[in-house]
């Protein structure tokens, strides 16, 4: 925690120059090669590592899957022993929250929302890159495991007293707990990072009803991870401190209420849940307005949902807990906030429908991924909803009914929403669109393959057949619907392939130059980053962005004309910014990646020899010290030549003769 | 970055005229010094039924003095104590929730004196 | 900038603005940066301490199955700890002092002061591991029971924090007498300094709640 807890010394006096004294340590230059991706602070770069790492746990998480319905494709499955099912299923539970989900929204957070908002940064640009780093050596350290004992067995909320040493007697959740730890100094981090960014790096005039929804429900999130993440600090100490220093927390024997976890996991729990949601809330209430060619139906509504959603995702978490003896009254307490809690949600869901009802709706791949998401999360939204009564959950809690509902809505919904936003922003990021047609191709399969994974699991839960274990027997009358599952696995499978495919295709012909450069605004976008060349420039904007409304870009393109109706007035691509001016930028730093690589040897000391916690602990204090005496930057470093996208300097300026003859009298198609 | 030297003149503007002189926090310090005297007084001195209700309001007192002086959150810019607060609020509410949910809420059928019911 | 630029960036939906020649516009809100993340971390850390302060008073009279021993309850020794929360206290004292002198510009003072705030926490926390070894001695180790466990690590996250906060102190103690930081970035001592008032404030509960409140 020692991080955040130093604030940054930036040693620099009033004129600006570095005080010679303090120049320890020069700062990395490199523009090219791999350092310039190990010690960037662009927010850019971070945001597309941080995608990048996160696909790479989504293949490991997938792999975790398929090993799941592998063992469940038949009865009495052979695939697995119990044991590496208990490691495998936790892990992979694990794996696609921490590893995936919560970074691949970090990832459109970093690249998007300085975008967005019109900064040219976040407003730390090395504590950014120092969240990336921790996170990247946190997945390393918890997926160590694997190759030092076996992985975590207790499930991924990892229920005390079951986690134990007497019952988890492996290093696995040692590993769990540790590696839990080290992920949300990462989000931590992160968080207070992106907090500070929203409130104070806004463009002139965007005051916060300016802000694009997406920005928003980032700002949301950010606020749920900066209060919920102490929670389960807290919770995964105490743990390992039994664990490692034979504490009583959770020793039963010596009187320990087992309701203590549960109440500390679900606290930050339930928060996670929106945590992991509504990153794809906000960027779908971006796509659907752009590919509606309408404005956000409600936009105040929607946000002020979303942090209402926020705060009332405080008050529902042991609606996790209802069968483990809470009691009537809170039972029925926490039945009646989480009915509530699906209002603001049903909200967030009828403004989508309502602005894509009368639109000019273009079925591109972001929509279909959009719009996957809006019908998804609904069945899996009302299936939330059958749970919140609590005789309904008695039955259903640990059975397969459930592991359907949270892939319904984590899934079908954020996975859906990251998916939409993956194929929406990819032009923006790397300068090219994915192919349309194996984007389409993608799209169906994985929905087909999701639908045939997770609907069945409905039916078999309501069958009875238990979640997390290893086996069923050939009397149970569970095999037809486990076939179709494993099936089902295996199309989302192939699905994932053609994305894998279409990425390597379309990258390959961007390089040869057969895949077209794309526009500055491919999408005809309403928000600012839609305003500066694709790929985005280093500096991101050559000026600084005045704003005088929502979607302002929308309106600097389309105006009433004097008898009020909607007409262009100007081509997006034309009046885009050029990404020819060279402002100052912050220089690369050495440290963050330093810094975090204390806290994977602190924490491997913890388990195995307190020697490696003791250099662990130098290498942190070392780098902490070198950070805060780093100078300031160096004026003539980091210019904006560090781009990695090959673009040629002139490649926009074409656009600018592309004015559209008619700008004045084509009509807008829906106001 | 260079604009922290802006704001920071800015901030001591501010700071000079609302915050308070050296005297003013010693005399801050001297009244939290007496709040204290007073809750150490309940170790000594028997205040039956007060002693816990009295001892949770001289806390909050003294945190609330803290906060909002030596702290400058009276005198600062109210999003510091948006931040701050909304914490703090959520903190006690939430833990209360769940001290209210294990405490009187559990099921009396499974309750005895060794778990706290 | 000749002609030509002049009538590319005229098209341009944002063009040249007046916070063009700043690095960075300005900042939104015109707060500081560095001090908004030290408040929305003291935000979070709120959420740390009362898991931490809740989970103590669930389990503070758990000796284990025998109910026999003792709680770390039993073996408070307040008029002690009520000196060392008065040293804890007027610590914070101290910081705003400094905090004030270097707003004056005074490096000596604020120096001076800083130092004195150091010395305190440190007397604290020398306290504090007076009180542990003390409880050691009697029998009350850390894993002795569950309200020994909760004990220990509540008290012992807040002998972190200040030990922590002591060792920012003394750092920047260190970099204004090396030069490294002038009167020019009282910020800094004011940003250390609501830390130190936090760590302060936690223990105003914990005093309270944890070691008065029977």
């Amino acid at each position: 925690m020692a991080i955040t807890e130093e604030p940054p010394l930036i040693l620099e006096i009033e004129s600006g120059e570095t005080k010679p004294s303090t120049g320890a340590f020069a700062r990395p230059t490199n523009a090219k090669g791999w350092r310039a991706w190990v010690f960037t602070v662009d927010h850019k770069k971070i945001g597309i590592m941080y995608g990048a790492v996160a696909m790479f746990w989504f293949f490991w998480g997938g792999i975790e899957a398929l090993l799941i319905r592998s063992q469940l494709l038949t009865p009495d499955g052979t695939v697995l022993t119990a044991e590496q099912y208990n490691q495998i299923f936790t892990m992979h539970g694990t794996t696609m929250v921490f590893l995936v989900v919560m970074p691949l929204a970090a990832a459109f957070a970093n690249y998007i929302v300085p975008l967005q908002i019109g900064a040219r940064d976040v407003a730390f640009p090395r504590m950014n890159a120092l969240g990336l780093w921790i996170f990247v050596f946190g997945g390393i350290f918890l997926n160590l495991s694997w190759f030092l004992g076996g992985g975590p067995d207790g499930g991924w909320f990892a229920y005390a007293p079951n986690t134990s040493v007497t019952f988890s007697p492996g290093a696995g959740m040692d590993f769990y707990a540790l590696g839990l730890q080290i992920a949300g100094i990462a989000s931590l981090v992160g968080a207070i990072n992106l907090i500070v960014t929203i409130i104070n790096m806004r463009a002139p005039g965007m005051t916060l009803l300016r802000m694009p929804v997406f920005t928003w429900m980032i700002l949301v999130v950010q606020f749920l991870l900066l209060f919920a993440l102490p929670v389960i600090t807290v919770a995964l100490v105490l743990l390992s401190m039994d664990r490692t220093f034979d504490a009583n927390f959770f020793n039963v024997g010596m009187g320990a209420d087992p309701l203590l976890w549960q109440h500390l996991f679900w606290i930050f729990g339930h928060p996670e849940v929106y945590i992991l949601i509504l990153p794809s809330f906000g960027i779908v209430s971006e796509t659907l307005p752009v590919f509606s060619r309408k404005p956000l139906f409600g936009y105040s509504v929607i946000v002020i949902s979303g942090a209402a959603i926020g705060f009332m995702g405080w008050g529902v978490w042991a609606h996790h807990m209802f069968v483990s003896g809470l009691g009537p009254v809170s039972v029925a307490a926490f039945s009646a906030t989480t009915m509530f809690i699906a209002v603001p949600t049903g909200v967030k869901i009828l403004n989508w429908i309502a602005t894509m009802w009368g639109g000019k709706i273009t079925f591109t791949v972001p929509m279909m991924f959009s719009i996957s998401l809006v019908s998804m999360f609904t069945i899996g939204g009302l299936s939330g909803v059958m749970h919140s009564v609590a005789p309904a959950d008695t039955q259903q809690t640990d059975t397969y009914f459930i592991v359907a509902h949270f892939h319904y809505v984590l899934f079908g919904g954020a996975l859906m929403g990251l998916f939409a936003g993956m194929y929406y922003w990819w032009p923006k990021a790397f300068g090219y669109k994915l192919n349309d047609t194996l984007g389409k191709w993608h799209f169906w399969i994985v929905l087909v393959g999701f639908n045939l994974t997770f609907g069945p699991m409905h039916i078999l839960g309501l069958q009875g057949m238990a979640r997390r274990h290893s086996r069923y027997g050939p009397e149970d009358g569970f095999d037809f619907w486990n076939l179709m599952v494993s099936i089902g696995a295996f199309v989302i499978l192939i699905g994932m392939i053609v994305f894998a495919i279409n990425i390597v295709k379309t990258w390959l012909g961007y390089k040869a130059g057969t895949i077209e450069q794309s526009p500055a605004d491919p999408w005809d976008g309403r928000t600012l980053e839609w305003a500066i060349p694709s790929p985005t420039p280093e500096h991101n904007f050559d000026y600084v962005p005045v704003v005088t409304d929502v979607d302002d870009f929308w309106h600097k393109k389309y105006q009433k004309d004097e008898n009020g109706k909607l007409r262009k007035v100007a081509d997006g691509n034309a009046i885009a910014q050029l990404g020819d001016q060279h402002p100052h930028l912050p220089s690369p730093s050495y440290w963050p990646i330093v810094l975090a690589s204390g806290l994977p040897l602190i924490a491997l000391g913890l388990i195995y020899t307190l020697w490696l916690t003791g250099i662990g602990l130098l290498v942190l204090v070392a780098a902490i010290y070198g950070w805060s005496l780093e100078p300031h930057t160096d004026p003539d470093a980091g210019h904006g030549h560090g781009d990695d996208h090959d673009e040629p300097d002139g490649d926009q300026s074409e656009n600018l003769i592309d004015l559209p003859k008619d700008e004045s009298t084509e009509e807008a198609p829906v106001g | 970055m260079n604009v922290i030297t802006d704001s920071h003149a800015e901030g001591t503007d501010e700071h000079e005229d609302h915050g308070l002189s050296d005297v003013g926090y010693i005399k801050i310090a001297l009244l939290l010094a007496v709040l204290t005297a007073i809750e150490v007084l309940t170790y000594f001195v028997d205040f039956g039924v007060l002693e816990v209700p009295s001892l949770l309001i001289l806390m909050v007192v003294k945190f609330q003095i803290v906060i909002s002086y030596f702290m400058h959150l009276k005198f600062d810019n109210k999003i510091f104590s948006y931040l701050f607060i909304t914490g703090l609020v959520l903190a006690v509410v939430v833990f209360a929730a769940m001290a209210t949910s294990l405490v009187f809420w559990t099921d009396p059928a499974g309750c005895d004196a060794g778990r706290f019911c | 900038m000749d002609n030509a630029t002049e009538v590319k960036t005229s098209q341009l939906a944002y063009g040249p603005t007046e916070w063009d020649d700043y690095d960075v516009p300005p900042l939104t809100t015109g707060l500081s940066n560095e001090k908004m993340t030290m408040w929305a971390f003291l935000g979070s850390d709120c959420l740390l301490f009362a898991s931490l302060i809740s989970t103590y008073l669930l389990l503070r009279n758990r000796v284990g199955p025998d109910t026999e021993g003792s709680t770390a309850a039993d073996l408070f020794d307040i008029p002690f700890t009520s000196v060392s929360s008065f040293v804890l206290l007027m610590s914070s004292l101290t910081m705003v002092l400094a905090v004030t002198s270097i707003g004056r510009g005074e490096l000596e003072r604020c120096k001076m002061w800083l130092l004195t705030t150091a010395i305190l926490g440190t007397v604290f926390i020398a306290g504090q591991v007076y009180e542990f070894t003390g409880f050691y001695r009697e029998g009350l180790g850390f894993t002795t029971n569950i309200s020994s466990s909760a004990f220990f690590t509540l008290t012992g996250f807040h002998g972190v924090h200040v030990s922590l906060g002591i060792i920012m102190l003394v750092t920047l103690w260190s970099l204004i007498s090396r030069g490294n930081i002038g009167a020019e970035r009282a910020e800094t001592v004011e940003i250390i300094g609501l830390y130190w008032h936090f760590v302060d404030i936690v223990w105003i509960v914990i005093f309270a709640v944890v070691y008065l409140i029977p």
